[in-house]
């Protein structure tokens, strides 16, 4: 091959270009994750917007009476009914996911053998892949009738209870919140853990006084996490605490989450331009600000406390 | 601190001490609390499994996979939810595989890390990572459903939008496979004379495969079992017809799920439990699946 030696082969300019295009092509693919975010930000918004120029902002953030797709002269809305039961739900669902979660994520990093680890994360991943509508399924007709209606102290239990949806979803982001613990504390150099074993420390001091503290700044972005997780559930909501928003504290009752009250929503196919149709679109706007605090807050708390150990 | 005052300190600083009989005890109750803590998410997925089992068994036959929803408990069956979940997924996994091992390569591969926008591009896919799945729901409502799309509740809306939902599991997954791979694997081929392109092509891909299909495979069994964003879109409606292509309307087996379970007729329930049944065996054989390929070809490299 005879050319000029400065210049660039034909086929070397060739490679060059496919590199060019590939590069770019690969970079647009990945500029869809960010289209899809401003996607999100725009659809909900617009709506959401046309939502409090009808009903005044005052109402929607003090009213404690929730009835959006009722007629238009009976219809409320006053946000704290889905606001208190999302809090419910969501406070009965960390109750069960923090301290199993953690619990499980002590025995899997530093209790169980590798032949048990090797079984039970499996397991916890198999229970983590069920399908929430399956999980809701059991909380209706197993953990409501089965458990909290016969168990429930105070008052008579209905068919649907935010207590059977809150101990289930806390089941369902159990794997989760134990998976990220464990990795927190696997992530703890081993060094540590040799130290204190070495002064003589048991195994439950170790976990509770060197791998916890040390492990901390990952373990609270877990349970954060996991809080956003628990607010944005929706189909074990909708199954198991009904679709009743009630202004209430009483685990006993059905009530209405956020997320449960967009699904109600939305199976009734509201028109375009309804009121109905807008309130799904408020409504989500809330709940997405509220998760997206909490994600971003995760993520916060996972790079500013970091113990850095080399 | 020295030897000599380590030795000197008084016993009740260090952290040992003597093994009294109250800490034998307490470490033993440790152990016996956090081991309840797993025995709770066993003993919950195994009562979840029988109840689901005894209350759908007397449906579990052939004719509810092949008989169509009915408004007759006796004759309801599967069938177009299955075909249409088969659709849905089907289409999710051949968009959302490209889409999501494309960005997974740009980001691990190409971007550099001190960009503004690639930075953006990261805490994005974190973000959305972390959005509940109704507000996808809403998404697609708003700008494919109705908007700027006016797709309608079909087959192409729900599974564009279950691609969307699970596009940031798949991008996270393939990611970790691709970083997996050694530097010198890359350095190798590079000092070879290969482009970069040729070295993500033949040697970085391949060496990540097994990684991005059981990464991928997990997220597309998470597409299969999603209900929340398919309340809004359509899913719910009964739908005696198979879906004929993406303008068809269509139901899924988790949603079909959810209409029996919530009939007033307890005998629906009957059939929803033998359709969780038919749910989680399809879930099960996919993760099976997805953890034998990690064992089989996980690489320690």
């Amino acid at each position: 091959m005879v050319g000029d030696p400065l210049l660039p082969s034909p086929h070397l300019r060739r490679r060059r270009r496919v590199e060019r295009v590939v590069r770019r092509g690969l970079a647009l693919t990945a500029s869809i994750s960010v289209v899809v975010t401003v996607a999100i930000a725009l659809s909900l918004l617009r709506p959401a917007i046309d939502f409090f120029r009808e009903i005044p902002i005052g109402e929607f953030f003090t009213g404690t009476e929730w009835s959006p797709l009722f007629s238009p002269s009976q219809r409320q809305f006053g946000v704290w009914p889905l606001l208190t039961g999302t809090l419910l739900v969501m406070g009965i669902a960390i109750l069960v996911a923090v301290p199993f979660g953690l619990g499980a994520a002590v025995y899997l990093s530093q209790y169980a053998s590798p032949r048990v680890r090797g079984i039970i994360k499996p397991v916890l991943e198999i229970l983590a892949g069920i399908p929430t509508v399956v999980l809701g399924f059991f909380a209706l007709y197993f953990v409501n009738p089965e458990i909290v209606q016969r168990f429930w102290p105070v008052g008579r239990v209905g068919t649907f209870s935010a207590l059977a949806a809150g101990l289930v979803i806390g089941i369902a982001i159990l794997p989760t919140m134990a998976s990220l613990a464990e990795d927190a504390m696997t992530a703890v150099p081993v060094s540590l853990r040799d130290g204190a074993i070495a002064l003589g420390a048991t195994r439950r001091e170790v976990s509770t006084k060197v791998i916890f503290p040390a492990a901390l700044s990952g373990i609270v972005a877990a349970i954060v996490l996991a809080l956003s997780r628990a607010i944005g559930e929706t189909t074990i909501a909708l199954m198991a605490a009904g679709s009743n928003p009630r202004f209430t504290a009483d685990p006993g009752q059905g009530v209405q989450t956020m997320a449960s009250f967009i699904g109600f929503a939305g199976i009734g196919d509201q028109p375009t331009g309804s009121t109905g149709y807008k309130t799904i679109f408020a409504v989500g706007t809330l709940l997405f600000l509220i998760t997206f605090f909490l994600n971003m807050l995760s993520v916060r708390i996972v790079r500013r406390f970091r113990e850095a150990y080399e | 601190m020295t030897t000599a005052e380590v030795a000197a300190r008084p016993e009740s600083q260090t952290l040992s001490g003597r093994i009294t009989s109250g800490r034998r005890l307490r470490d033993a109750a440790f152990r016996v609390l956090i081991m309840l803590s797993v025995a709770v998410a066993l003993i919950t997925l195994f009562a979840l499994l029988m109840d689901a089992f005894m209350t759908g068994r007397p449906r579990l036959n052939g004719d509810l996979i092949r008989n169509m929803p009915s408004a007759r408990p006796a004759r309801a069956g599967l069938q177009s939810a299955i075909f249409g979940s088969l659709w849905c997924v089907g289409i999710t996994a051949a968009l959302s595989l490209p889409l999501g091992v494309g960005t997974a390569v740009y980001l691990e591969e190409f971007a550099r890390r001190d960009r503004w926008y690639v930075r953006l591009i990261e805490l994005n896919i974190q973000n959305l990572a972390g959005v509940p799945s109704v507000v996808f729901g809403i998404l697609g409502l708003a700008f494919i459903a109705r908007g700027p799309l006016s797709w309608g509740f079909t087959v192409g809306t729900g599974a564009l939008v279950l691609t969307i939902l699970v596009l940031p599991t798949v991008i996270i997954a393939s990611r970790e496979a691709i970083r997996a791979v050694p530097p010198s694997l890359r350095e190798g081929s590079l000092a070879l004379g290969a482009t970069q392109w040729q070295t993500i092509w033949r040697q970085v891909l391949p060496a990540s495969v097994p990684g991005i299909a059981t990464g991928s495979i997990l997220s597309v069994s998470r597409a299969l079992g999603e209900s929340a964003p398919l309340l809004l879109l359509g899913a719910l409606t009964f739908v005696t017809f198979n879906p004929t292509g993406l303008d068809s309307g269509y139901t899924v087996l988790p949603l079909l799920i959810f209409k029996y379970a919530s009939d007033a007729k307890a005998e629906f329930h009957v059939v929803a439990a033998a359709a969780i049944i038919v749910l989680l065996v399809v879930l099960l054989a996919l993760n099976t699946t997805a953890i034998l390929l990690r064992n089989r070809f996980q690489k320690r490299w």
